[in-house]
């Protein structure tokens, strides 16, 4: 085993430990805690928490990553070559617009719950994906598609057969990054009422107390070093094939 | 056979190509050759309708070409690209059988296509099939390529400088392995080039194009021996010519009766070959065998008179 193999075990059994049963760190949050004060959030497990936190974030990447690329797809046939400026000015806008904002926004509409941040996450996760994905899919091997071309594909055979294979490492790149930002925006979801790990971390805000921050905060950038490292491997696997030769 | 009727394509009120005709007889070789710019690589690609002819029209064995869907036709042509063009993500075997799956071939007939071609190509099917096109060198990958061009036994196939990126050794052994894979195939194939010793050394036929125009077309020889005009000399070259045209003649043709010392040549070898053989070894004559016994003998004199005519 790799070095990295081992550190990728141990971060993974230390999350599963601080998820499943968190009592059993309370002599190392302990000092963070006010005088007399809880030392574990305990006011919902940590294990339910992580669980509405993750399907919140699938969700909303999931839902942004088929937005993105069929707009990355559209906006590189010769027919939507037009709308390449305005997709990007619109995606553009969706990461500066602060996540607060959106939420305060979206509130009003959707009420108090996962519904806005399920939109902010949308929002704010589909540049990444869609500046990738419009980067891979229109600088692909030019001899490459001149042969699928040649040899007689059709529009969508190509599509399926030879462009988005070609991408996916690209693609699957951007999905990394905003997945990883929408695992630390979620928890600015609980100021509305998400269930999301940020009830942890703001709890601690709210009586000061240092410990729950702590046990908010770890997992998260757990979460996050995790999924992170699982993409890339993912990523890395598929490239060796499809990004082996393309400059050949 | 394919008939090419005045085809034009005009690009922005620029002509590339300019009221081109020409037949391609069935079983041919074909090369089209012409500087960068000379609409060759248009003309090429008009056939399949990569580009559409602003007008004009191409038939194959008697059928427009604009009375089928593009991608249908193209199906029926073999295309081969400069590089090769090869899917990155694909095994050497499933790029080989891309028209195939296209035509809906069995997967057993496939298969056993795709173990054909490799063997053809001198690439055993066992140890290439499942490799990856990165995997393999540029003489191997762009076997793959005309492999794969071949694959659905086209009745054409078109070549746009298929030898362009190899380095000389390689390209001359694949230029071997054509022609041969065209003896044994017998397709019709059109072929485009800058190189003109590649024309004369492939083709049946040479297309010579300048600015759009086809210049001249006819077999090697008579390309070599009476150029159309200043611009085929040029790229003939003027001081290879005499020896462009002796590695055309076969020393069957010069062949007398008499003997001659030394190591003798095969009657099919070039008179190219028997001059450089002579100069080579001092030699005035050298003989000449057919099936292993000695025929005659080729002179210097007779290759000299044979070129000498044409001055």
């Amino acid at each position: 085993m790799t070095a990295g193999a081992v550190l990728r075990a141990a971060l993974s059994l230390l999350l599963v430990a601080l998820v499943v049963w968190p009592q059993a760190f309370a002599p190392v949050f302990a000092p963070f805690a006010p005088e007399g004060g809880p030392v574990i959030y305990d006011r919902v497990s940590l294990l339910s928490l992580s669980l509405n936190h993750l399907m919140l974030v699938a969700a909303a990447s999931s839902l942004a990553t088929l937005v993105a690329v069929t707009l990355a797809i559209a906006v590189t046939r010769p027919a939507g070559a037009a709308f390449r400026p305005l997709s990007r000015t619109i995606t553009n806008v969706g990461q500066t617009f602060p996540p607060v904002a959106v939420l305060a926004l979206a509130v009003p509409v959707l009420g108090f719950g996962a519904g806005p941040t399920l939109v902010a996450l949308f929002l704010y996760g589909l540049l990444p994906i869609f500046e990738n994905a419009m980067t891979a899919l229109s600088t692909l091997p030019p001899r490459t598609m001149e042969a699928a071309r040649g040899m007689g594909m059709g529009r969508f055979q190509r599509l399926w057969q030879v462009e988005l294979p070609l991408a996916a490492p690209v693609i699957l790149a951007g999905i990394r990054l905003s997945v990883v930002i929408a695992l630390g925006t979620a928890t600015i979801g609980s100021t509305v009422a998400a269930r999301t790990l940020g009830e942890v971390i703001i709890a601690g805000l709210l009586t000061n107390n240092t410990a729950f921050v702590l046990q908010g905060g770890l997992i998260v950038g757990l979460f996050a070093v995790l999924i992170y490292d699982a993409l890339t491997l993912l990523e890395r696997r598929i490239a060796r094939r499809a990004g082996a030769s393309r400059r050949g | 056979m394919i008939e090419i009727d005045s085809i034009t394509k005009v690009y922005g009120g620029t002509t590339v190509v300019d009221a081109v005709s020409m037949t391609i007889e069935t079983g041919t070789i074909t090369v089209i050759v012409g500087t960068s710019g000379s609409g060759k690589t248009t003309l090429l690609r008009m056939i399949n309708r990569l580009v559409e002819p602003t007008s004009g029209s191409v038939r194959i064995n008697g059928e427009a070409t604009s009375d089928i869907a593009p991608h249908l036709l193209r199906r029926r042509i073999g295309y081969a690209i400069q590089g090769h063009g090869l899917f990155p993500h694909h095994s050497v075997g499933r790029n080989i059988a891309a028209v195939p799956r296209l035509l809906g071939w069995p997967k057993d007939k496939i298969a056993a296509r795709v173990d054909e071609l490799l063997a053809l190509f001198g690439m055993e099917p066992g140890a290439f099939r499942d490799r990856f096109p990165a995997e393999l060198s540029g003489g191997q990958q762009q076997r793959v390529g005309v492999a794969r061009a071949l694959a659905s036994r086209p009745d054409l196939l078109l070549m746009d400088e298929p030898f362009g990126a190899l380095d000389p050794i390689i390209r001359a052994r694949a230029q071997a392995d054509l022609r041969e894979i065209h003896q044994k195939l017998g397709s019709t194939i059109v072929l485009v080039t800058h190189d003109m010793e590649e024309a004369i050394r492939l083709a049946d036929r040479v297309g010579v194009m300048d600015g759009g125009k086809l210049v001249q077309h006819g077999p090697p020889e008579e390309i070599v021996a009476r150029p159309a005009n200043g611009f085929v000399a040029e790229m003939v070259g003027d001081a290879e010519r005499p020896m462009r045209l002796l590695s055309l003649i076969p020393v069957r043709g010069l062949v007398e009766d008499g003997a001659a010392p030394g190591e003798p040549l095969r009657d099919d070898a070039s008179l190219r070959d028997a001059l450089s053989e002579c100069l080579w070894t001092g030699r005035d004559a050298v003989p000449v065998t057919r099936d292993g016994a000695v025929i005659g003998r080729v002179t210097l004199n007779a290759i000299r008179t044979r070129v000498g005519r044409h001055a």
